[in-house]
């Protein structure tokens, strides 16, 4: 991959004392693009992440970080990435401003860009009129998003986020995508992991589906979804009667059912007029149908297609 | 200056920055190391003093002692404060980040030595008001003072090399009591001589006797026999020690 920015992963193994979390690990993350990382708990994300950052030693296997090997050239990776783990980064006692400035200099500045680069950042994340309070006064979200602009002090090469937009409220998340694809359009390469496939949907250029530590299923979002089938159509019946009505009208047309819900699903394509013969088709005399909804396969959705297991029960596995 | 040392030099003075505004803001415990050594300078003085006989006023004899308890605890707070950092999302952060091991240890050191160097003051100021009477050359004083911080950088840094072994900081909270109870068998509050036999090895061969002698020797000009160089030798070992055991401690705790 010589001097780019990309990341590129081969066969990363890694076992902790109660049993392995990753078991081969492949990944190819091209420079300036968004790579997400989706799977249930304990999957192996964090661990990949971590490797990929430095902190970790994999027990085998080699990857490259902006042209730097991990293990080997550590030093020179970390003059080029940032990593914001699930656990703030930052220091309660401190205030948000005096954290900023503290990373800016640990990133070379001098202390009056230090002071510059500070400001600009408290602004941009919405924090400006709470950078001179401690941050152990800040809620959740402002805490979230003062360890997001930790990482982006030193204006990163690569940028490892580990479930970014976790705890943060629908505005701060859309927030963090504008900032984020701002980054990758002036050449960041940014891998993440979510649980959230709406989240990397809307970001990622490419995303890989971990299970027990290896890659399930990788490709673009597009690529992914169209494997787990299109969206659907849910259909609650309005009694139990109607319900078993529906089901035997639908027959294999069903994709998911929901007893306790008494609701069925069936793919659709989200077409009005299909819809509407559909319902007609079923429910002639319109008293089997009480609410439709059409929604995206969730990343439950994506994860039981991909692995016959829903991600609540893998996440138990572990 | 080598690139490398410039950015060296940047790192330690803004994590010492850190470490101080840390320490500044922990208003507990800095109350705490704080009025815990004047008390137990008054309580030495008014208490036991009465009862304990060691040739000359109590006050004299037992201010060194006091001093080098008090700045024997103020280090070992280093311990917990390394501990904090060990158990929070930040040192991954430092360490994604190219700031090496040593750097976020010295700047805790540094706030140990400021943290010490003010409760010095406080205690001597006390010290004065009950009776201490210095009579030391201004050589005398600078060498103490010298001395006492040779003491500081050793236990500070053998705190912080606790820090990282210690699991939590509640852990490394209970080295503090070790080091608070180390000065007691030394020479610090009672001659060696009315000691149990047994004991007369460990608190005659300890840092802190050399040191407490050293600094009753510079600041008293008494006759007591007085080891500088054994002091410092101490100190000057005890830091080489746990710099090194530092180095291993943070490679083996991060990987």
């Amino acid at each position: 991959m010589g001097s780019t920015n990309g990341i590129e992963a081969r066969g990363l193994a890694k076992s902790y004392d109660s049993g392995p979390a990753l078991c081969g690990l492949d990944l190819d993350v091209p420079p300036a693009s968004v790579f997400a990382l989706l799977g249930p708990n304990g999957a192996g994300k964090t661990t990949a992440v971590r490797i990929l950052a430095t902190l970790t030693r994999a027990d085998s296997g080699s990857a490259r970080v902006a042209g730097f090997d991990v293990a080997t050239e550590s030093r020179q990776v970390r003059r080029r990435i940032s990593f914001t783990g699930q656990f703030a980064g930052v220091d309660e006692p401190q205030t948000g401003e005096e954290n900023l400035r503290m990373m800016a200099r640990l990133c070379g500045l001098n202390r009056r860009d230090a002071r510059n680069r500070a400001r600009d950042l408290l602004a941009q994340f919405d924090l400006a009129d709470v950078a001179k309070n401690r941050v152990a006064t800040y809620s959740g979200g402002m805490r979230r998003r003062l360890d997001l602009a930790a990482g982006l002090v030193g204006r990163p090469a690569v940028l490892f986020l580990d479930e970014p937009t976790t705890g943060l409220d629908p505005r701060s998340r859309q927030a963090m995508w504008v900032v984020l694809e701002a980054l990758v359009k002036d050449g960041a390469t940014v891998l993440l992991t979510t649980q959230y496939l709406e989240e990397a949907d809307r970001l990622a250029h490419r995303m890989a589906m971990l299970d027990h530590g290896s890659v399930v299923a990788e490709g673009t979002p597009a690529e992914l979804k169209a494997r787990v089938g299109r969206q659907r159509l849910v259909l609650r019946a309005a009694h139990q009667a109607a319900y078993d009505d529906l089901l035997f009208e639908l027959a294999t047309r069903v994709i998911e059912v929901d007893p306790a819900g008494l609701s069925v699903s069936v793919a659709t394509d989200g077409a009005a007029a299909a819809i509407r013969s559909l319902l007609d088709e079923v429910d002639p005399l319109r008293g089997l149908v009480a609410r439709f909804a059409v929604r995206a396969p969730s990343l439950d959705d994506v994860f039981l297609a991909l692995t016959g297991r829903g991600a609540q029960v893998a996440a138990q596995d572990v | 200056m080598s690139e490398s040392t410039l950015a060296g030099l940047r790192n330690w003075s803004a994590m010492s920055g850190r470490s101080i505004r840390l320490t500044r803001r922990n208003v507990e415990a800095g109350v705490t190391s704080l009025m815990l050594p004047v008390m137990l300078m008054l309580m030495f003085v008014y208490l036991f003093g009465g009862a304990i006989n060691t040739g000359t006023d109590y006050v004299q004899y037992v201010v060194p002692g006091v001093l080098l308890l008090c700045v024997g605890f103020g280090s070992s707070l280093a311990a917990v404060a390394v501990s904090t950092d060990m158990n929070s999302g930040i040192s991954d952060r430092f360490r994604s980040m190219d700031v090496s091991g040593n750097a976020v240890v010295a700047g805790h050191v540094v706030a140990s030595v400021v943290r010490n160097a003010i409760s010095t003051l406080l205690v001597f100021g006390v010290a004065l008001l009950v009776g201490f009477r210095p009579h030391a050359s201004p050589a005398g004083w600078a060498a103490s003072g010298g001395i006492l911080l040779a003491y500081v950088l050793a236990m500070s840094w053998f705190a912080a090399a606790v820090g990282l072994l210690a699991r939590s900081p509640e852990g490394a909270n209970a080295f503090t009591f070790v080091v608070m109870f180390l000065p007691y068998a030394s020479s610090a509050f009672v001659p060696v001589d009315t000691m149990p036999s047994w004991l007369h090895g460990f608190a005659r061969h300890q840092p802190s006797t050399p040191v407490i002698e050293t600094l009753r020797r510079l600041l008293l000009h008494n006759n007591e026999a007085a080891a500088p160089w054994t002091a410092l030798a101490w100190c000057a070992g005890v830091l080489g020690a746990s710099m090194a055991l530092t180095r291993v401690l943070y490679r083996l705790r991060t990987t």
